[in-house]
């Protein structure tokens, strides 16, 4: 390899050769401005247009070329569910490498403790903390649900401990059928625990139902005039949603720093070899399991939350094909790239919820073609992985180390952008 | 294993000509599920590889022949013997190579340009694939089950006391067993067999000693596939099917794979039975049994205690990486 010139010597003349226009003369400001700067600007654009996406979305134009509609705001609030869910596997499959096929198990337990903390399910106590929107007197257990998604992050962060202390020391592909066996147990169980020794825990094939509102009660309403109770407010849907925008914006923030800390140095060691990671010191087990208990945290807080969003949590809801759905978008993203993956989530969130409908009617109406696309959808899924895995297994935003092994793999040209010479 | 011991004991005594006509259906379930694990076995033996769209082939294969043995050859309870037997052959040697072609050609288009990555990218490629397959199934036959051709008479084959063994549960068994003698005589024996091992063992050393690791794999996909015709349509002469039972008879498959040893052929066969016959003591004894609702997951309960105390099986020898 030649020995690197500075950077920015390669800089001054690419500049001088570029001086000409004002184009460039832009885009050279814009390559000098601080690097926190460049990635600062497009994510304030990006999310200043997401959170006012629900004042602007009626004015959208109908009827548009292939997907008819834009996303309803109803949609948006299942898109970041999802997308949270996948950014939380992430963590597990992109950072660690540790293939897990049972992460609607994850969801389930999440879905179920908003159930047991905030409805009344548990008609033999009354414990009130925070509630918001039902009469003091009910029975049951309630919480306030942003307790609630507290708890359910950290009750499933256990269940993923659980999980993972036995199975994390399988090989890859074992673990992988391991965690698809309890991501079919729990939901088994769950269907059939109406009637433990006499004890109704989950209340059998009808769910746990109805999950109280969110909301932040009388005196912080007064106070500074945050809704009371989400489902007695006109903008419902629109509350959610914001809501759903925060939970997904503290769930990417945890991500990234997650992966720069030193934990998810030693989680992505692990994943790149595991044997090179033990030697230097990296304590397998007990990084394996942060890297599952995180994981499972972020898919209880979104299946708490989708649980009050639909205000019920129901065993129908938690099928391997939701494991399988999660996988894709990380896949489909590049595995371990925390950008990738919220893309591929929104959009494979959305395909699922209306977009595959809205492209078939489209198509059907259209062109001569007649298909029900969203009968196939999984067949869908399923073609877009075998093709992913064998074009481009890196996602379509492959995450930064694994674009630079590639282009480092891919021969004479140096990092340092200098040619031979 | 002496509480389950106590609990089969107590089950026997209560209604002996029960227990045994619940353990025979374990035996015929078992059986089918052995042809099942063994394509499993094999595809994993010379590749590493959960093959998860193996499940929806044998899914696949058994609605194809249920419109191969009820719609084109038409065979119903009343034809003589010999049309019925003559039938059921022609029929299975056609599922058998449809089979056998279908999973040659999986392996052609998801596996073989992945095969140099990572495991995992087969794994993941192989559960893409699973869902194609399931969804060939949804386009073919939609969402109703297919109903099991009642071809075979219900008749006793023999009756001891008051437990009968009909003929459509025995020819189960008697299918099944030639398979398997064949198969190890395959496997253990010939020149094919040979290579298979060999490739199993390291392609590129195979490779050099001049086999075509290609088609060896090929033929390895190829033989699964026949099995998972050959159990598609043993599974529809018992049970309703549809284009998503696949899931569950892959998933208790694979576990009597891993609970016999994964790439051990008679393993195999032994954990088909001992699934079969848990899967048959559970749903049909009447006595403290959990029932069909628990039915996944004591499997899959079992499947998670042998993967992680003894993840070699009960007849797989014990492998440096097998931990």
């Amino acid at each position: 390899m030649a020995a690197p010139t500075p950077r920015a010597g390669v800089r001054k003349r690419m500049s001088a050769a570029s001086r000409a226009t004002g184009l460039h003369h832009a885009r050279r400001g814009w390559r000098e401005l601080p690097s926190r700067l460049r990635t600062a600007i497009p994510l304030v654009g990006l999310l200043a247009l997401a959170a006012t996406y629900p004042l602007f979305v009626e004015s959208l134009p109908h009827d548009v070329f292939l997907i008819q509609e834009f996303p309803s705001v109803s949609t948006g609030v299942i898109m970041m569910i999802f997308t949270m869910m996948a950014v939380g596997l992430n963590i597990v499959i992109g950072y660690s490498g540790l293939l897990d096929l049972g992460y609607v198990a994850f969801y389930a337990v999440g879905a179920y403790t908003a159930g047991w903390l905030a409805s009344g399910q548990f008609q033999q106590v009354r414990f009130h903390l925070g509630s918001v929107g039902i009469s003091g007197e009910a029975q049951g257990i309630h919480l306030n649900i942003f307790l609630v998604l507290l708890c359910a992050g950290m009750l499933t962060a256990l269940a993923g401990i659980v999980i993972g202390l036995p199975t994390l020391r399988l090989r890859g592909d074992y673990l992988a059928i391991v965690t698809l066996g309890f991501g079919e147990i729990i939901p088994q169980f769950v269907r059939n625990a109406d009637d433990l020794g006499g004890f109704d825990l989950t209340h059998g094939t009808f769910g746990i139902s109805p999950i109280d509102s969110p909301g932040f009660g009388e005196s912080l309403n007064s106070a500074v005039g945050l809704p009371t109770s989400f489902n007695q407010s006109f903008d419902k849907v629109n509350l959610f949603y914001w809501t759903a925008i925060g939970l997904l914006i503290i769930t990417i923030f945890c991500s990234v720093r997650l992966r720069d800390s030193r934990l998810g140095r030693a989680w992505i060691a692990i994943r790149e070899d595991e044997t090179a990671a033990a030697a230097m010191g990296v304590p397998l087990m007990r990084t394996k399991t942060w890297a599952y208990a995180i994981g499972a945290f972020f898919g209880g807080v979104a299946g708490a939350y989708f649980g009050a969003v639909n205000s019920g949590a129901f065993p129908s809801q938690f099928s391997f094909n939701i494991s399988v759905f999660l996988t894709c978008m990380v896949i489909l993203g590049g595995m371990g790239s925390v950008w990738g993956v919220v893309v591929a989530g929104a959009i494979l969130a959305w395909l699922n919820q209306e977009g595959l409908a809205n492209i078939g009617t489209w198509l059907n109406n259209n062109t001569p073609v007649d298909f029900e696309v969203a009968k196939y959808q999984y067949g869908i899924y399923g073609i877009i992985i075998v093709l992913m895995m064998i074009f481009r297994p890196v996602g379509l935003i492959p995450e930064g180390r694994r674009r630079r092994e590639i282009q480092e793999g891919s021969g004479e040209t140096t990092r340092y952008g200098v040619s031979h010479q | 294993m002496g509480l389950i011991l106590v609990w089969l004991v107590r089950n026997l005594v209560h209604d002996p000509s029960d227990f045994f006509s619940v353990a025979l259906i374990g035996l015929t379930t078992g059986a089918v599920y052995a042809l099942v694990a063994l394509g499993y076995t094999l595809v994993y033996g010379i590749l590493q590889l959960i093959n998860f769209a193996h499940g929806d082939l044998v899914a696949l294969m058994g609605l194809v022949s249920s419109s191969v043995v009820i719609d084109a050859f038409g065979l119903t309870l009343g034809d003589g013997t010999f049309v019925i037997a003559g039938g059921l052959i022609v029929g299975l040697l056609a599922v058998v190579a449809a089979g056998a072609m279908m999973n040659a050609s999986i392996e052609f288009l998801a596996y073989r340009r992945v095969r140099s990555q990572s495991r995992l990218t087969m794994l993941i490629s192989a559960v893409g694939m699973s869902f194609i397959v399931q969804n060939v199934s949804l386009a073919l036959y939609g969402v109703d089950y297919q109903p099991s051709p009642t071809v075979i008479p219900d008749r006793a084959a023999f009756t001891i006391g008051d437990v009968s063994y009909s003929w459509s549960k025995l020819l189960i068994v008697v299918i099944t067993i030639p398979v398997l003698v064949g198969l190890t005589w395959l496997v253990t024996s010939t020149r094919q067999g040979k290579a298979m091992r060999a490739t199993a063992q390291d392609q590129d050393a195979a490779a050099m000693m001049g086999i075509n690791v290609n088609r060896t794999i090929s033929f390895t996909f190829a033989l699964a596939g026949g099995l998972a015709g050959a159990g598609g349509l043993l599974y529809l002469l018992q049970f309703n099917m549809r284009f998503d039972s696949g899931f569950q008879i892959g998933l208790f498959a694979f576990t009597a794979a891993v609970l016999g040893g994964i790439g051990n052929l008679t393993g195999a066969v032994l954990g088909a039975l001992l699934i079969g016959f848990i899967q048959a003591f559970n749903e049909g004894l009447t006595i403290w049994a959990p029932g069909t609702d628990w039915t996944r997951s004591l499997i899959f309960a079992i499947l998670i205690a042998i993967l992680v105390f003894r993840p070699e099986g009960l007849l797989g020898e014990r492998t440096p990486e097998g931990g």
